[in-house]
């Protein structure tokens, strides 16, 4: 047996300090991300996980740009090949946007313009982010196109989404994404809104472009076994909060944090028919109104009332773990 | 295609025969024609021959049936006040009216759909707020008032604009048009302004709630993640999916300007139809109100049949079927 020993590049393609994005409501302060950090290297995929209402989507937004109001970037970097994001002029985010970082969203029903045609989505990325004649760029649609999975691309480009199936649509959102060679993707939920059958399609085709390209994907998700069999890294987000990251294999065969635990018993096991399915009892709670000590303290079967005083901070735990919990679960710990 | 021109234009018929039906009826059931061509003193001997002349004396069915055939033929039958041929009486004006409010349906587009863009992306801004106000006035200041208020403050006031007239026409293929004249232009500024206030508002709002709408949808956040700028997301991506109600407003708003402007064109003495129309009405010039209600249906009808196109044009996902 070999042990693969990490190799972590200096600067990381990109790096999350401290983020911290607000939305400010009639209803109070909504803090939807507050105070992540992670780092994703060149070539790597990584998980961001968590429930809805947990703050993964609007990470992804943040990175973009694409927080509108009412919410706002309130703190902290995002480091982008050395360039921090978040302080990025809105023409700088534009240039970046489609060309160094790209978007596939969740509902691909959605999330192509009706009223163009695919060719003319897909031409959009390259007239902004290539110097290449129409012809090129037609010629580098259809490559694309077929890369993705859809035969007759050149016919194809001349039709509209709402003659493409859901999968097929979000192939189409896929060639998209991948058309200008970006560096990094975020992937928001991108098989949440398909077919079981195509959902493992869909995967591996934005893992083989990833590979393809040498890209790094920020893969968001509800899913821990999307995660389990696409990532390099998790990163587990809780009202906001990371709560805990590591290696996938590391954190899938024995997390630290209970948080995690309850998600990976949430998937059903296939070969156990008897088993009850298993669930995290209670709510997120109220984002606006947070309780004193750990967010998680209300639903956690391992609290103690050190956890209703202090909050918990990241700490290293077993393995390549980090963890914000005063009991962590141990190495083969249930 | 070919088949769906066809039963369109069928349907097409089908509307103005029953315009027809109506109109005919109103007509018939509406005062006695016979009154106005003779003489105040005429025996009872020379009004019978007047109605036969006219043919009032026949049975309805009969009546109608003359009526539709010369409506085919388009022989609308002489002004029983001007002497002169219906048909020509408006033709004479309707070249005036026509132009009057294709400029006011520029300036309410010109103005509404860009503001309207603005306020439905930024919903929450001070300026959002001022034109939505404004837009509001628009809707509720009544156009004779506003037609008065810009004449005394630019006609008599500050001298720019001409208070009434079309000024200066030129000839086109037999059509008298002002739009080919300085001096036209200079006149038709306020009696288009006017004629345009409500429906700007009205194209301003709906804009805006498309816009609104359309903002939440995904593919305008895709659109922004692949790097578009603002201007092309609302624009490209947005407008082009709200403008579908619009379409339809402003097809109708087209019809009943041509039909009913006749407020603002008595207000600037515009020789339009609406004035030749409301004479008409007092002296019960038949033929007249025929041919105007008839071509405004027809007016009507084929602008319909135009908005349906454009809809065709605009979304991929309506067919002509």
């Amino acid at each position: 047996m070999t042990i693969t020993i990490e190799t972590q590049t200096d600067q990381p393609l990109l790096e999350l300090k401290d983020l911290r994005t607000h939305f400010h409501t009639f209803a109070g302060v909504v803090k939807a991300v507050n105070g992540v950090s992670f780092k994703i290297g060149a070539g790597e995929i990584m998980g961001l996980v968590g429930e809805s209402g947990g703050g993964k989507s609007v990470v992804g937004f943040s990175i973009l740009g694409l927080i509108e109001s009412p919410g706002k970037i309130e703190g902290g970097e995002i480091l982008f090949d050395g360039e921090d994001l978040a302080k990025a002029s809105d023409e700088r985010l534009r240039e970046i946007r489609g060309r160094d970082i790209s978007m596939v969203f969740q509902d691909p029903m959605t999330s192509l313009n009706p009223l163009h045609t695919v060719g003319d989505q897909m031409d959009e990325v390259l007239r902004l982010h290539s110097n290449l004649d129409a012809d090129a760029r037609k010629q580098a649609c259809i490559k694309m196109l077929e890369s993705v999975g859809i035969s007759q691309a050149e016919e194809r480009l001349k039709a509209y989404p709402h003659q493409f199936s859901g999968g097929m649509r979000q192939r189409v959102v896929i060639a998209i994404a991948m058309l200008a060679q970006p560096r990094l993707i975020i992937a928001d939920e991108p098989t949440t809104a398909l077919d079981v059958t195509i959902q493992s399609q869909i995967l591996k085709l934005m893992r083989q472009q990833i590979a393809d390209n040498g890209a790094s994907m920020i893969l968001v998700t509800h899913d821990l076994a999307v995660v389990s069999e696409m990532a390099d890294h998790i990163t587990v987000l809780y009202c906001g909060q990371v709560v805990e990251q590591g290696k996938t294999r590391d954190i899938i065969e024995s997390p630290s944090h209970p948080y995690t635990r309850g998600l990976i018993d949430s998937i059903p096991d296939p070969t156990d028919r008897m088993a009850r399915l298993n669930q995290i009892p209670g709510n997120v709670p109220d984002i606006r109104n947070l309780p004193k000590g750990c967010n998680f303290r209300a639903r956690c079967p391992r609290a103690q009332d050190l956890c209703a005083e202090q909050e918990p901070t990241l700490k290293p735990q077993h393995n390549s773990l980090v963890s914000a919990c005063h009991f962590p679960l141990q190495p083969g710990e249930k | 295609m070919f088949g769906y021109l066809v039963k369109r234009l069928l349907q097409m018929t089908l509307v103005l025969w029953i315009v027809s039906v109506i109109v005919f009826l109103m007509m018939s059931f509406t005062g006695d024609p016979v009154f106005m061509v003779v003489p105040v003193d005429a025996t009872d001997a020379e009004i019978a021959q007047a109605r036969r002349l006219l043919g009032l004396d026949q049975p309805m069915p009969v009546q109608y049936w003359r009526f539709l055939v010369s409506l085919v033929q388009g022989d609308f039958g002489y002004s029983y006040v001007f002497r002169q041929p219906a048909m020509t009486l408006i033709m004479e004006r309707l070249p005036a009216t026509v132009e009057m409010v294709l400029v006011a349906m520029v300036f309410a587009l010109v103005i509404s759909i860009p503001l309207g863009v603005y306020a439905g992306a930024n919903p929450e801004s001070k300026i959002s707020r001022f034109i939505m106000a404004g837009s509001l006035l628009g809707i509720s200041l009544p156009g004779f008032w506003v037609g008065m208020v810009l004449i005394y403050l630019f006609a008599v006031q500050w001298g720019i604009f001409p208070s009434s007239g079309r000024g200066d026409t030129a000839e086109f293929f037999g059509l008298r048009i002002s739009l080919l004249t300085g001096d036209g232009w200079h006149h038709i500024v306020l009696p288009a302004i006017t004629l345009s206030l409500a429906t700007t508002a009205i194209l301003l709002r709906m804009t805006r709630a498309g816009m609104m709408e359309v903002g939440r949808q995904d593919f305008m956040k895709f659109a922004k993640a692949k790097g578009v700028s603002r201007r092309d997301v609302l624009y490209r991506h947005g407008l082009k999916n709200a403008i579908i109600p619009v379409v339809t407003i402003f097809g109708l708003q087209l019809g009943d300007l041509i039909a009913f402007a006749t407020i603002t064109e008595t207000i600037f003495s515009w020789p339009g139809m609406g004035k030749l129309l409301i004479d008409s009405i007092y002296r019960a010039d038949r033929p007249v109100i025929v041919v105007y209600l008839m071509l405004v249906a027809l007016i009507f009808v084929v602008i319909n049949f135009i908005v349906d196109l454009v809809y065709t044009l605009i979304d991929p996902r309506i067919s002509l079927k």
